[in-house]
Formats: structure tokens, C-alpha cells, sequence
């Protein structure tokens, strides 16, 4: 008796134990995770520091030009050239990506739906680098033809959509399949037309939740890399077309990073930490309308 | 239990990583896939032995071999004065070479007319004696030593030349050419000689006179050429002597003349 209750108590004791155990496990594991973000942030700010310090970071701004060799660091053109590229793509793919979504929800028979849907997965798992490459050696010959040099604002617009349009499409399905299944029965009780019950009943419910998502993709486009190098020519330059060359933030990183020093490497580091605050606020815009969709 | 699985594990990890030798390498990503062939070869004949090759450009071949981050770096120019504190070993030669695609008819440019392009002045393949066709100027991204000895070699600046594209690396920079029939650019002798003779559309232009192609760097009669090095700090090992010696040997031929580089004359190959 005396053992069996002590063999209990044990059990007991231990139960809790490993209780605390899981919770501090997963207590450990978020706030490295949480960390990690803030370890990057305090990183990319303790790097770019002695130029923010300083006042020279104003020339990155007020420079046209980005010559490290000569010691000129305009950060501008790049700026805009990144906003230019994400926010071009998220125009052409928002719209492909919405119709996606309404396609595979709404009009699709069964198995075009299915089968529609794993496409569209199996494209975003599509690297971003083969995105690049397809675009060097496909699509920028064809837009030189129209105009040299071919790789550019366009170019890159167009690789950088196709690489978003599965995100779109996806977030947008999730959005419209979020809604509240009264919504649609209602509308087809009243006796609504299909395209009536979409676009008018649906469309304007997940408008959120799809923004969000457009957002999302954005953010992606912001930090993508390898396939804006490959397609965009990578001049530092204010485009003034669409078929002029330009460098988003992220090539000139990944471009120059790896043989910057001093003054140089902390101007790339300024311009990684723009870009970072530039993602949390698309993100952050994002969260903002997902909440309030779900409310 | 769990533990003393653990600690069995990392005892294996620990007693294999002093086991084997290791030796990082990195630097120029122009010299890091000869050096990698001549690693592979190394490791080969010296059982027991890792060597990492790492890329990331000259200029960080010369800081992780300064720093110590590295065992060796790769540097594809010679050294400056202010690289003094590093001894450099030339393993194998490169030219650069003046690149169009392959349907220009243009075969030659005087050093004046390039400079000219690359300024923006020219803008036309018609003023140099080609077709009617806009000029597509490739440039090398800043940091690039193929950028900083095009440069001295044509007194230029960086920020005087006119660009339509900038690239990173060699294989980029065919490819953009061989997509564009107005560009013009420079690579590497050696990969543009190799992918000429592999089908790819582009071409080598003469350089004030003398033919691109890996003879006559070799010769020394290409204007535009460059040593491929490897560098150490003053801290060695006895196994970076050892590979440096082996990069330096009659071993390697083979593999340099596959990557279409040049042997260096071998009573030449001198300390920088």
C-alpha cells in the first residue's frame, strides 16, 4: 500500500514535471524565435550605425548616383526602383491571382478545380531562381527585340508577378472560403445570378482578407533577390519607362555585399535595414486588415 | 538515456572533425572552381583531408586570409602594395576579353572606340562599322576585380560608363549577351572561349589586334590579362603549404587547361 500510494505520488510529481518541461520547452523556442527577429534588427542597426551616426546617410538620399569606388552611395533610385518593381507586379498579379481564386471557387467543375488548385501550389513551390532564369533567357530576349536592352523594369515586373500570383491566388481562396457559408446561400436564396453572387456578394465580403493577402505577396516581391538580378540590368538609375534597366534594393545587396567594406558595406547594410522596415509595414498594414476582416 | 545519446553523438562529431584536416578556402569566384577541382584531387591523394571552397570575391579572399577566417583566399589580381602583409601564388593565368553576340558582324575594337562605348558616346553599331542596331553596354557590378581591371586598363571610371545592364558574374553575363544581338561586354577569356566553342551566341572581338583566346594569354601577348593567385596570412599550416605546393605542381595541367585557363610557366611561377 504504502508503495503503490509513493509510486503514485511519484507519477504525480513527475506529470507536473513534464508539464513544465513542454511549457518551458515551447516558452524557450517562441522567444528564440522572437529574439532571432530582434537579434536581426539590433544586427542590421548596430552595422549601419557609424554612417546613421555620423549624418552621412543623408547623401543617401540626396545622391543620384551609387559609386562605392568613388565613394558616392545614392540610395534613392534603388528605393524607388524597388517599390516600382513590387508594386507593378502586385497590379498584374492581384487581379490574375483574385480571378484564380474565383475560378477554382466558384466556376471550375470538380476536377478542373482540383487539379487547377495543385497547379497553382506546385508553382509556388517553383524556386525563385528558375523564375530568373526562364526570364534571362526567354522573356528578355523577347523585350529586347522591342526595345535593348531588354532586361528591365518590365521585365522584372513580369517575372516578379508570375512569382506572386500563386501566393495571391491562394490567400484569396482562403479569404473567400473564410466567409460565413449564410452569405451565399442567402444570395443564391434571393436568386442571384452566379456572376451577381461573386461579384457583388463575395468579392466585397473578402475584400480584406485579399488585400491582405495582395500585401503579403508584395512584402514577397520587396525581398525577392536572384530573379530581379537575373532580369532588371541592375543600373542604378530613376527609370524613366518601363523598358529602362534598374536595381532593386535587394540585388545591389546581394550584388555588392560580398566585396563591401567600411563605409561601402555599411550603406548596403542601411539599405537592408530600409528594407526590412519597409516588409514590417506592408506586414503590418496586412495583420490590420486581417483582423478587422475577421471581426 | 537521451542524454547519453547525445553525448555519444557529439563525442563522434568532435573525435571525426580533429580527425580530418581541414582547410576553408575562399575568395574570387572566378579562381574558386579551378581551386575546387584542385581540392577535390588533393583530397583524393591525402586521405583524412576536407578542404571548403567558399566564394565571395577577391576582396574577401584577401580579408579572410588577413583576418584568419579563412586558410587560404583566392584573389584573381595581382596584390597591391597594401596587400603586402599576404603572400600570393600564382596557380594559373586569365585574360578578359571583349565580348558581342554572335550575329554582330563587328570583329575587332580599338581600345578609343571601347572607351567610347562604354561612355555612351557611341551608341550605334553602325559607327564602328556594324549594323544598325543600338548598343546594349554590360557592366560588372562594383566589387567585381573583372570591373576594377577593365577599368585601369581603359582609365576609366566607373561612374563615366553609360550601362544598359550590370551583372554579377561570368555565366550572367554570357547568357545576357547571348540573348542580346546590340550587347557588348567582358568576361573571362577562358568561360567565353569555352562556351564559344560549346555552341553559345556570342563571339570574341580582337584586342588591338591580338586574337581573345587562351594561346595568347599564355604567350603574354593579350594585353588584358590577370594572375589567379591563392594567398596566406603570415599564420600557416603545414597543410596550406602543402596544397599551395600542390597547386603549384604539373598535377593540376589538366585541370586548368579544362576550365580554360592558362598554365603559368611553371621555373616562373614565382611568390608576387
Amino acid at each position: 500500500m504504502l508503495n503503490l500510494s509513493s509510486t503514485e505520488q511519484a507519477l504525480k510529481v513527475r506529470g507536473q514535471g513534464l508539464d513544465r518541461l513542454v511549457q518551458g520547452l515551447l516558452l524557450v523556442s517562441a522567444l528564440f524565435c522572437a529574439g532571432l527577429l530582434l537579434l536581426i534588427l539590433g544586427f542590421l542597426l548596430s552595422e549601419s550605425l557609424p554612417v546613421l551616426v555620423d549624418g552621412r546617410w543623408r547623401q543617401f538620399f540626396t545622391l543620384e548616383g551609387w559609386y562605392p569606388l568613388e565613394q558616392l552611395f545614392g540610395l534613392a533610385p534603388m528605393l524607388l526602383a524597388s517599390l516600382l518593381l513590387g508594386l507593378g507586379a502586385l497590379l498584374l498579379a492581384l487581379p490574375l491571382g483574385l480571378c484564380s481564386a474565383l475560378f477554382i471557387e466558384y466556376y471550375a467543375p470538380y476536377v478542373l478545380a482540383k487539379s487547377f488548385h495543385w497547379l497553382i501550389n506546385l508553382l509556388a513551390g517553383i524556386p525563385s531562381v528558375v523564375f530568373g532564369l526562364w526570364g534571362l533567357t526567354q522573356l528578355v530576349p523577347i523585350l529586347n527585340k522591342i526595345e535593348p536592352p531588354g532586361a528591365s523594369l518590365l521585365a522584372g515586373i513580369l517575372v516578379l508577378a508570375l512569382m506572386i500570383i500563386p501566393t495571391v491566388t491562394l490567400t484569396s481562396l482562403a479569404a473567400l472560403r473564410a466567409q460565413p457559408k449564410s452569405i451565399m446561400t442567402g444570395a443564391i436564396a434571393l436568386g442571384m445570378r452566379r456572376f451577381s453572387r461573386v461579384a457583388l456578394i463575395m468579392v466585397p465580403a473578402a475584400w480584406k482578407g485579399i488585400i491582405a493577402g495582395g500585401l503579403l505577396a508584395l512584402a514577397r516581391a520587396l525581398g525577392e533577390t536572384m530573379a530581379v538580378i537575373m532580369v532588371a540590368g541592375n543600373v542604378v538609375q530613376f527609370p524613366d519607362n518601363l523598358m529602362a534597366p534598374v536595381r532593386a534594393m535587394t540585388a545591389n545587396i546581394a550584388l555588392e555585399m560580398a566585396y563591401a567594406m567600411d563605409f561601402h558595406r555599411a550603406g548596403l547594410f542601411v539599405s537592408g535595414f530600409l528594407l526590412t522596415l519597409l516588409v514590417i509595414i506592408v506586414a503590418w498594414i496586412a495583420a490590420q486588415l486581417t483582423k478587422s476582416a475577421n471581426v | 538515456m537521451f542524454v547519453r545519446y547525445l553525448a555519444v553523438l557529439v563525442m563522434a562529431i568532435v573525435s571525426s572533425a580533429a580527425l580530418a584536416e581541414r582547410l576553408v578556402i575562399t575568395g574570387s569566384s572566378t579562381v574558386a572552381p579551378l581551386v575546387l577541382e584542385m581540392a577535390k584531387r588533393y583530397e583524393v591523394a591525402n586521405p583524412g583531408t576536407r578542404i571548403d571552397v567558399q566564394t565571395g570575391g577577391s576582396s574577401r579572399g584577401i580579408r579572410d586570409a588577413r583576418m584568419g577566417a579563412a586558410d587560404i583566399g583566392m584573389v584573381s589580381r595581382a596584390l597591391t602594395q597594401r596587400e603586402s602583409d599576404l603572400s600570393g601564388y600564382v596557380i594559373a593565368l586569365d585574360g578578359i576579353g571583349m565580348v558581342v553576340h554572335k550575329s554582330n558582324p563587328v570583329t575587332s575594337l580599338t581600345d578609343d572606340q571601347v572607351v567610347a562605348i562604354y561612355r555612351g558616346e557611341i551608341k550605334n553599331w553602325q559607327e564602328v562599322g556594324g549594323l544598325d542596331q543600338e548598343i546594349s553596354v554590360v557592366n560588372k557590378a562594383e566589387g567585381r576585380s573583372t570591373l576594377e581591371l577593365f577599368l585601369k586598363h581603359f582609365k576609366l571610371r566607373n561612374s563615366q560608363i553609360k550601362a544598359q545592364v550590370i551583372i554579377g558574374d561570368n555565366q550572367q553575363g554570357i547568357k545576357t549577351i547571348a540573348g542580346n544581338p546590340g550587347a557588348i561586354g567582358y568576361v573571362s577569356i577562358g568561360a567565353a572561349e569555352y562556351e564559344e566553342t560549346r555552341g553559345t551566341d556570342i563571339k570574341r572581338l580582337l584586342m588591338a589586334g591580338v586574337e581573345a583566346s587562351v594561346a595568347s594569354v599564355k604567350s603574354g601577348d593579350f594585353p588584358l590579362s590577370r594572375p589567379l593567385s591563392i594567398v596566406v596570412g603570415k599564420r600557416q599550416s603545414d597543410l596550406s603549404r602543402d596544397f599551395i605546393t600542390f597547386c603549384q605542381s604539373t598535377e593540376v595541367d589538366d585541370l586548368i587547361n579544362a576550365q580554360y585557363f592558362v598554365v603559368p610557366e611553371r621555373q616562373l611561377a614565382v611568390e608576387l
